[in-house]
């Protein structure tokens, strides 16, 4: 053992000096697994980074949430027959709400695009969310400042509104929002809430940070006319495991409403965030299959690239090899040599292609929060060592089993 | 006691589908501390004999006893062992380590016999000091002379105390007066009390020697003892203690 470490120790010196005698070609040689590297560490970078905001995003949505509505999140049915069902209605909604018994919240949401103002500061195409007191429940919001408008305050469609976190940024770059009087889509509403940030950018334009809340009376009046649009109810579960139960009553309760025949289809979609995240996990299993089978391809170059210069290496040095046997050096020991040679050259590329990625996932967090986690490096070092001494086999044995006298005898 | 016992050997290769028998049947003894010369034209087999010897190639029969150890069927592996231990080599070619520095080329053996860094350092200083090159530990190979260069593989070759040393042609890429200056270096390490064996095929190089092997096609044509060896003066550029 202790043979071994010596050994491990005096090839390690070895290999360093064949490596600075050599330093242009060694960097050329590590070039391909520098950049299988750098591609390996930062395609996991960007996956785990992708697949937080993923998780933040739809945790928004919630786990235990069902949203009745006309639109399916994803379906195998028509388009063409989605479009010809019945909008879910205000009056619908009224009707599920008395009649279902398990969910601990119901709440309507309607949308319009509408322009938000206070004094000079305007913003166009912002969401706006009409719905009632209990939206407070279905969703998960919590508040860095104020409160969701009351239940009075909603049932008599008082002009009050809650801004996410967001627009209450863009919209009050300098001054606090609360109770400052706003224009939504021309209309003066008071803001009686700000939402803490929900982080869930992934959902784009649905990102409650980017949306603003108002009673659902008051984007009826003024915004969408009666059954222009579907409405979607928001059902919450008590608990995640009662979601099946709740969607079971929902979808029964709605064909009731609906006077569904046992034989017609349900002419509405019960959606929830698990249909998301299968969807979400098929598409990048396929891109981190297809992102994993490119940089391994890299590596591949890489490491052919590497035992290609090991062999010539190798042969340049045969009467090197040829010395290094004739004063008592094993085979083993040669092999190390060029084994430790290799792995050496793979393992300085792989930190620097470590280094590389970090700079560059350092870019890509402001796009994306991503970070270089400790298991991408250790994947990385893993990588390249592996590399390093699959890539350093053949050329090492064909140095170790060299005859000294031939090898002594080469010029 | 014999240090080398060679009995009946023989060598073949295979050149093609023809077999050239390089030796054949060689028997012959060498004590402790001899200085022998093993001579022959070239193709004679006398390299083969040196590779033998220096148990870089194993016979195709008969039997080697090294230090009555039978070395004839050693694995790769032992016959490493043996030339690191037992066996210093000397080359025509000087045949160091060109990117390396004469203390790192002598310090190279001992890396292989496994002794630890400062020993070494200490060991491979010694050996270069005792050669006169006390002041050169640090120049590379292409920063000294061809005789500078000679000496730093003696030194290379003496640093593991080995049983014999094994010279190759040790002047043949060197002027006269250098190659002189060497022979030199080989009285003195005779002298205390070494055991050589230089292989050559010039007359006066073989001279130094007290004992001549003269082979020839593959055979031992000739084994005797010099009666008056030429013994060459002392090199006035060595250190006062030789070896």
């Amino acid at each position: 053992m202790e043979n071994l470490f010596f050994e491990l120790k005096e090839g390690l010196i070895i290999a360093f000096r064949a490596i600075r005698a050599n330093k242009a070609r060694a960097v050329l040689t590590t070039l391909g697994i520098v950049i299988g590297v750098t591609s390996v560490v930062l395609m996991s970078t960007a996956i785990k980074g992708i697949d937080t905001s993923f998780q933040n995003g739809i945790s928004s949505l919630g786990a235990d949430v069902l949203y009745i509505d006309k639109w399916a999140w994803f379906s195998n049915v028509d388009w063409w027959k989605v479009r010809r069902r019945k909008n879910v209605t205000l009056s619908e909604y009224e009707r599920f709400k008395e009649m279902a018994k398990l969910p601990a919240a119901v709440s309507p949401t309607i949308w319009s695009i509408e322009t938000v103002k206070f004094k000079e500061q305007s913003l166009e195409n912002i969401f706006v969310t009409g719905t009632t007191t209990d939206y407070v429940r279905t969703s998960n919001f919590t508040f860095s400042q104020g409160r969701f408008f009351s239940d009075v305050e909603g049932k008599a469609s008082r002009y009050t509104a809650v801004l996410g976190s967001e627009i209450a940024k863009k919209l009050f770059p300098r001054e606090n929002a609360l109770e400052k009087e706003i224009k939504v889509g021309g209309l003066n509403y008071k803001v009686v809430g700000i939402l803490e940030e929900q982080g869930s950018f992934m959902l784009g334009s649905f990102n409650p940070d980017n949306q603003v809340y108002v009673p659902i009376g008051t984007v009826f009046k003024h915004f969408v006319n009666d059954n222009a649009r579907s409405l979607a109810i928001n059902v919450r579960a008590v608990n995640t495991a009662a979601v099946a139960e709740t969607k079971e009553e929902a979808e029964g309760i709605m064909r009731k409403i609906r006077g569904l025949k046992l034989s017609e289809e349900s002419d509405f979609s019960i959606n929830q965030q698990e249909g998301l995240t299968q969807n979400y996990n098929q598409t990048v299993g396929v891109i981190q299959i297809a992102g994993f089978f490119i940089t391994g391809l890299s590596l591949f170059v890489g490491a052919i690239g590497i035992m290609n210069i090991m062999f010539v290496s190798v042969k340049e040095r045969t009467k090197e090899i040829g010395i290094r046997k004739a004063i008592g050096a094993k085979r083993r020991t040669i092999m190390m040599q060029f084994l430790l040679e290799s792995s050496v050259i793979c393992l300085m590329g792989g930190l620097i292609g470590l280094i590389i990625a970090i700079i560059l996932s350092m870019v890509v967090n402001q796009f994306l929060p991503t970070s270089v986690q400790t298991d991408a490096i250790i994947l990385a070092i893993t990588i390249s060592l592996i590399t390093g001494i699959v890539a350093g086999l053949a050329p090492a044995y064909t140095a170790a089993k060299m005859d000294p006298v031939e090898a002594l005898r080469y010029e | 006691m014999n240090i080398i016992n060679i009995e009946h050997i023989s060598k073949v290769y295979k050149v093609g589908t023809e077999e050239v028998h390089a030796l054949r049947d060689v028997t012959l003894r060498i004590d402790k501390n001899e200085y022998v010369a093993i001579m022959g034209p070239s193709g004679s087999g006398k390299s083969t004999l040196m590779n033998m010897l220096g148990c870089l190639d194993t016979p195709s029969s008969g039997i080697y006893q090294f230090n009555s150890i039978n070395v004839s069927q050693m694995t790769d592996n032992d016959l490493a062992k043996i030339r690191n231990k037992e066996i210093g080599f000397v080359f025509q070619t000087f045949n160091l380590l060109p990117r390396s520095d004469a203390l790192h080329n002598v310090e190279l053996p001992l890396i292989y016999a496994g002794i630890p860094s400062s020993e070494r350092k200490e060991r491979a200083k010694k050996a270069l000091e005792d050669v006169g090159l006390g002041d050169r530990i640090h120049h590379k190979p292409n920063e000294l002379s061809g005789g500078q260069r000679q000496r730093v593989a003696v030194a290379r070759a003496l640093v593991t105390n080995p049983s014999i040393i094994l010279a190759d042609e040790p002047t043949g890429n060197l002027d006269s007066k250098t190659g002189e200056e060497i022979m030199g270096l080989f009285n003195e390490i005779y002298e205390a009390g070494n055991t050589i064996i230089l292989v050559t095929h010039e007359e006066y190089i073989a001279e130094h020697a007290a004992r001549i092997i003269r082979i020839k096609d593959g055979y031992v044509e000739n084994d005797e003892y010099v009666t008056k060896r030429y013994i060459p003066k002392k090199n006035n550029d060595l250190n006062e203690n030789p070896v």
